[in-house]
């Protein structure tokens, strides 16, 4: 029996290693001074074998760390190869193109040693609290404007911390101990992850991973090579059209599904914008990898097998590959919108495999009470994020969810929380009736948010809201979700981009997008509509007008 | 007879009474009966008594405890309950976290709330977070609520509103205006039941409150009333999910601190073990028929914690319940248990739980009609359960249906032989345990190593020493009675009770008099639960301070003296604050300004010592004799080995013996892997010690 057994030796050591970097994320979140991070799940964390191929990731709330991690510790290796490495050493970087995305994404790269050998590589990304620059504005012409930029850099040398480093980075950051605090995070979660992997090879008398990496590739890509060809094989294009900052966008995304690979090219999709919105290559991939695998794939195990069968490329120049040095700190309202593009190829593909198109990019309330930006002297300066959503698309088999985040994947902070901090005052934050779009299932509904400030003073938002010229649309007879929309309380309609001030005792209201339905309305079960009737989801009058009911 | 102590707890099948009599103890099981809960109670009672020949006037004190209100919550029997919320704040309740707890599935669902969307009312007010009020209580609309409430037949209502934690004013005045119109209706406020930051949190649980109310209530005078018919004056008190005591009036307004309160009397029973063996750092280890749970104790003490959730739509998945914040005991709860299932999945991996075959149809080795691998059934192929003398022989267990499942499930799936996937079973499910435990203690910076394993509940003793060798833990205890309920703990929980109460400051600027005078408040509060206690020891009191650095939002409960503060005090709360984060951080940051959050104060008196609990003098050792020898597979040599088998009815205190061996009894069985050797205490708990390795 010991040939057997040894296999589940190594699904347990396999087991192992997911425990751990889940145990990697949570020092993370425990430690880190950044509220993203904590409070919303804004982090990630991995272990990686010796060529730097990904064996396990944590679940956090993160798509656009899903594949953009993983690379990033290939360009690591690049950098220091792996016979320079030594025991305590670090490294990290900032780098968009190289990291995952944007300036406030920090990843710091551990090696780990057993038995004087280097064994295994720990990966841990953040969103650090303030990186100078321009912060979260989507105004700067370039990246130099956006903050502070580490190239790939010596962060430790034999446990001892770069000086000179956290001190540079201390003087361009805003919040320079919660910066400092954030780096010392990453590192600890590194260590974490790494002693307890050191525990596992003595426990289990081994020197190295190479037996139990090679265990994991093979049979996850097993598993995922049997899942692609239990699909249709051809080649799909789908488009879909969103605001945009000053011109609408068009993502075209064309899903080529061959016996073993899934290539999603984007060709014919927008040129990349003069604001920060643009995405880095890495940023793309991620969402749109993460798109296909919740279709695909969605309960396998996340590693470099699986993102090796899924390539995805898109034009140089193109808003989805954006070079240095494009302003790219609002990416994510760009890459947010990745997986229903591709899920309108998937429905080509085969109907009945991809939901409707949903809210897709947060609508994130930031919000700061400063003289620059008002130009009111008085008033306290704060800033705030409130991480807010719309409703899902409708999927094939059920409603969709109401004001619910996807792709991210992170927790809302509570409203006593963000009044605590700062002198905003949520008056109320409700779902919005009918926003859902009509169908045989429902799209979730959109909330409505409504905002003033304490203090006889202006305050700002920095608007970068979607899905207000265009809805989410329905499919397969589906209706569209209600678009959203941003005014004053006073009564004046407010753009969906750019910096708004909201006149002292006036309020902002946000009334965010509802998701598509899918199948046709006539289709929808009538105790499903009575209960949305008596819950208020939807009004008697749409019951009558929208679903042809009494 | 007098000075008698009495114990029940009210579980999901059978109702568990202990009696300890200066002779001893005298237990009974009787069935549960859910319509009418006291019913069984009573007869239970009843028979226990008769059983020990003592009258209901010998009964100094009764303890009880039941998952009644868990039960209403899961299987949604609760009252018809509304909600009144700030305006513009009734879908707090539904947007619960505002997340998808399972990232990758598009069909997520969150669990249903317990209020539906017409019944929950909003008021017209506000507060601020500092207390102010922004917009007054309209108390025309307010009172017109009721007739609302009345309309829709509604019996329990919860007041939930923006930072009532801070200023009550508005919830308190509320309630008064309700029940002036409406004098029958049940009324939980939230910042009586949990005056805490955070409004989903807090209507949630103030929510739940209002939902169980009614039932419990009722209850709880049912039970007083027929008690007393039966002679029974003795003082009844309540074990809370803290694992403390609590008056019947606590209980009926704070019901929801009652979920959790069988697993809790676990959990002192396993604090009571560790002092007995002076594991002062120790892991409680309960595993049943369908779950695990897993507990830390420092200092011979469980970590307390102020949430968890009930009710998860998706089983032993964080964020898919209901969240709950109460004092409760820390502890983390798997689907791993004797009945847990085993499959392989599209990977070719075997997967254990948290599917559960439950006790009906049961393992496929109990012939019930169960075609699914259990745990049980693995455990039979590897020789650790004995076909013929499993549940003291009353039941034979069929090894060729556990073998059948097995090979048709796992082991023809995987290409391998049926020993083979029984051992895989075994492995992956102590390695999920396993995993479990460290994931918690690194949640909290917890050490692991230098704990002692304490397993409990009739499927932990078989697996505690393979879990030990993963955890690289060297010492294992399987207490006396393993296998049997939590009501006999409930005989060794102190009467305490915890209040707190939210007041954010800095410490730059300590404000010694609010803190003081807050402190008062909440020792008033408690004061009044722990004066029932008579018989129990003196009261002990201790305070907690929530603090974190400005800005980081993970709070670390950090223990401060229980005594006036002077304004100078902010540097030695501070400090406090420090050695504490170093100890779970291993690092200060220096320079950055500390807050304080919440603020705790406990008091407690301890149980008195039992009236059998005395000492016996150290045995002389002994080798222990054994019964006999069975081949049985021991993991941490990867290989089935010959292990001797003892009856641990016949094993003195102070008998020794090495592994691998087995230890049967009634209950459950101890499997002592060859790296162990193992000596039965002087309480007659069985203690497995490493050998050291030369």
């Amino acid at each position: 029996m010991s040939d057997g057994f040894d296999r589940i030796k190594k699904q347990v050591m396999w087991d192992r290693l997911l425990s751990l970097v889940e145990e990697q994320a949570r020092t993370l979140m425990r430690v880190a001074f950044s509220t993203v991070v904590r409070e919303a799940g804004d982090l990630s964390a991995g272990v990686f074998n010796a060529r730097g191929e990904m064996l396990a990731q944590a679940v956090t709330g993160t798509p656009g760390h899903v594949n953009s991690m993983a690379r990033s510790v290939k360009h690591f290796i690049a950098e220091f190869p792996l016979d320079t490495m030594r025991d305590g050493d670090a490294y990290i970087t900032n780098d968009p193109w190289k990291g995952t995305g944007h300036l406030f994404d920090f990843t710091v790269v551990s090696p780990a040693f057993h038995g004087g050998k280097l064994v295994a590589i720990f990966a841990a990304t953040a969103h650090v609290a303030d990186i100078g620059g321009n912060g979260p504005s989507p105004d700067s012409r370039d990246v130099f404007a956006e903050g502070l930029f580490i190239p790939l850099t010596q962060l430790m040398s034999a446990g001892v911390m770069n000086a000179l480093l956290m001190k540079l980075a201390r003087a361009n950051s805003r919040e320079p101990d919660k910066l400092e605090g954030d780096i010392h995070a990453l590192v600890a979660s590194n260590e974490a992850g790494a002693a307890r992997l050191r525990s596992m090879l003595g426990e289990y008398g081994l020197a190295d991973i190479e037996d139990l990496s090679a265990h994991i590739l093979e049979s996850t890509d097993r598993s995922m090579r049997e899942a692609i060809a239990a699909l249709p094989k051809g080649s799909w294009t789908s488009s879909m059209r969103i605001d945009g900052f000053d011109e609408p966008i068009d993502f075209v995304a064309t899903l080529t599904i061959g016996d073993d690979m899934i290539h999603v090219d984007f060709a014919g999709t927008s040129p990349m914008s003069r604001h920060g919105v643009n995405c880095p290559m890495c940023y793309a991939d991620a969402y749109t990898t993460f798109g296909v695998k919740c279709v695909v794939a969605p309960r396998l195990a996340h590693n470099h097998a699986v993102l090796s069968r899924i390539k995805v490329t898109a034009p140089e120049g193109s808003i989805l590959n954006a070079p240095f040095p494009a302003p790219v700190t609002a990416r994510a309202i760009i890459g947010q919108m990745l997986p229903d593009a591709v899920f309108g190829c998937f429905d080509k593909a085969r109907p009945g495999l991809a939901p409707a198109e949903g809210t897709a990019a947060s609508w994130t309330l930031r919000l700061a009470g400063d003289p620059g930006l008002t130009g009111h002297a008085g008033g306290a300066r704060f800033s705030a994020q409130s991480f807010q959503s719309g409703g899902m698309g409708a999927h094939p088999l059920g409603d969709g969810l109401a004001a619910t985040p996807f792709p991210s994947g992170v927790r809302a902070i509570a409203v006593e929380i963000t009044e605590a901090l700062t002198p905003i005052v949520f008056w109320r934050k409700e779902l919005r009736a009918d926003s859902g779009g009509a169908g045989k299932f429902r799209g979730g509904l959109g909330q409505i948010v409504e905002v003033g400030s304490r203090e006889d003073a202006p305050f700002a938002v920095f608007a970068r809201f979607e899905r207000v010229e265009n809805p989410a649309r329905g499919r397969n007879g589906g209706c569209d979700g209600a678009a959203g929309a941003v005014r004053l309380a006073s009564g004046k309609t407010l753009a969906s981009k750019g910096l708004h001030v909201i006149p002292a005792g006036d309020r902002l209201i946000a009334e965010m997008p509802g998701g598509g339905g899918y199948g046709a309305p006539a289709e929808r079960d009538p105790q499903a509509l009575a209960r949305d009737v008596r819950d208020g989801y939807v009004s008697p009058a749409a019951a009558r007008d929208v679903y042809r009911r009494e | 007879m007098t000075g008698c102590r009495l114990a029940v707890d009210i579980g999901g099948t059978f109702t568990d009474v202990v009696l300890e009599t200066p002779s001893g103890f005298v237990s009974d099981k009787v069935l549960t009966t859910p319509a009418a809960p006291e019913q069984g109670v009573l007869n239970g009672v009843r028979q226990v008594l008769a059983r020990a020949n003592a009258a209901a006037s010998d009964v100094g004190i009764a303890i009880h405890g039941a998952t009644l209100a868990t039960n209403a919550i899961i299987e949604r029997k609760g009252a018809r309950t509304a909600l009144i919320a700030t305006r513009g704040f009734r879908d707090t309740l539904e947007f619960a976290f505002g997340h998808r707890f399972d990232q990758y599935d598009l069909l997520m669902q969150r669990p249903e709330p317990l209020v539906p969307r017409p019944l929950r009312l909003e008021a017209a007010e506000r507060v601020a977070a500092d207390g102010g009020v922004l917009l007054p209580l309209d108390e025309a609309s307010t009172r017109g609520l009721a007739k609302t409430l009345r309309a829709e037949k509604v019996e329990s209502v919860a007041i939930c509103f923006m930072h009532g934690y801070r200023n009550p004013a508005h919830e308190a005045r509320a309630r008064e205006l309700l029940l002036a119109e409406a004098p029958e209706l049940h009324v939980s406020v939230s910042h009586e039941i949990c005056p805490e930051i955070r409004e989903y949190e807090r209507t949630s649980t103030t929510v739940a409150n209002a939902y169980v109310q009614p039932l419990i209530a009722s209850y709880l005078g049912r039970l007083t009333e027929g008690l007393r018919a039966m002679g029974l004056t003795a003082p009844l008190l309540m074990i809370m999910s803290s694992g403390s005591l609590a008056s019947v009036e606590t209980a009926k307004r704070f019901p929801i601190r009652l979920v959790e309160s069988g697993p809790a009397g676990g959990a002192i029973l396993g604090q009571h073990v560790a002092r007995q063996v002076g594991a002062e750092k120790a892991i409680a280890l309960d595993m049943g028929g369908t779950t695990a749970k897993i507990i830390l104790l420092n200092n011979f003490e469980p970590r307390h914690a102020r949430s968890l959730e009930v009710a998860r739509v998706q089983r032993f998945l964080a964020g898919s319940g209901l969240p709950l914040r109460i004092p409760v005991i820390d502890m983390i709860e798997i689907g791993a248990g004797g009945g847990s299932i085993a499959s392989v999945d599209s990977l070719g991996r075997i997967v254990v739980g948290p599917r559960s075959a439950g006790a009906s149809p049961g393992p496929a080795c109990y012939g019930l009609g169960g075609g699914q691998p259990t745990i049980s059934d693995a455990d039979l192929l590897l020789g650790k359960l004995d076909p013929d003398g499993f549940a003291g022989g009353t039941m034979r267990l069929d090894e060729a249906a556990a073998r059948s499942a097995i090979e048709t499930e796992v082991a023809a799936k995987m290409g391998v032989d049926a020993a083979t996937a029984a051992a895989g079973i075994v492995e992956i499910v102590d390695e999920n345990m396993a995993n479990a435990t460290r994931v918690h203690a690194s949640d909290h910076g917890d050490e692991i190593e230098s704990r002692t394993l304490i397993a409990t509940g009739g499927a932990a003793p078989l697996h505690a020493g393979r879990i030990a060798r993963k955890l690289g833990v060297d010492r294992v205890v399987i207490p006396v009675g393993a296998g049997v309920g939590s009501a006999h703990g409930f005989l060794k929980a102190p009467v305490a009770y915890e209040a707190v109460a939210s007041h954010v400051l800095s410490l730059k600027s300590f404000d010694n008099t609010a803190i003081n005078a807050l402190f008062a408040r909440l020792r008033a509060e408690a004061r009044k639960i722990v004066d029932l206690g008579v018989g129990y020891g003196p009261i002990a009191e201790r305070r907690f301070a929530d603090m974190r650095y400005r800005g980081q939002g993970h709070d670390l409960q950090v223990e401060i003296p229980a005594r006036e503060y002077a304004a100078n005090d902010a540097a030695a709360l501070a400090e406090l604050f420090d050695s504490t984060y170093r100890r779970v951080y291993n690092r200060v940051i220096p320079g950055l300004a500390v807050e304080a959050l919440t603020w705790t104060l406990v008091l407690s008196r301890a149980p008195p010592a039992s009236l059998s609990d005395a000492p016996n003098a150290i045995p002389a050792a002994s080798l222990a004799e054994a019964a006999g020898v069975r081949r049985v597979f021991d993991a941490d040599v990867g290989a089935f080995v010959e292990a001797s088998v003892f009856a641990r009815g016949k094993m003195k205190p102070g008998a020794r013996f090495s592994g691998p061996a087995l230890i049967v009894e009634d209950q459950t069985t101890t499997f002592a892997p060859s790296a162990f050797d193992g000596i039965v205490s002087p309480e007659g708990h069985i203690v497995l010690t490493r050998r050291s390795q030369a």
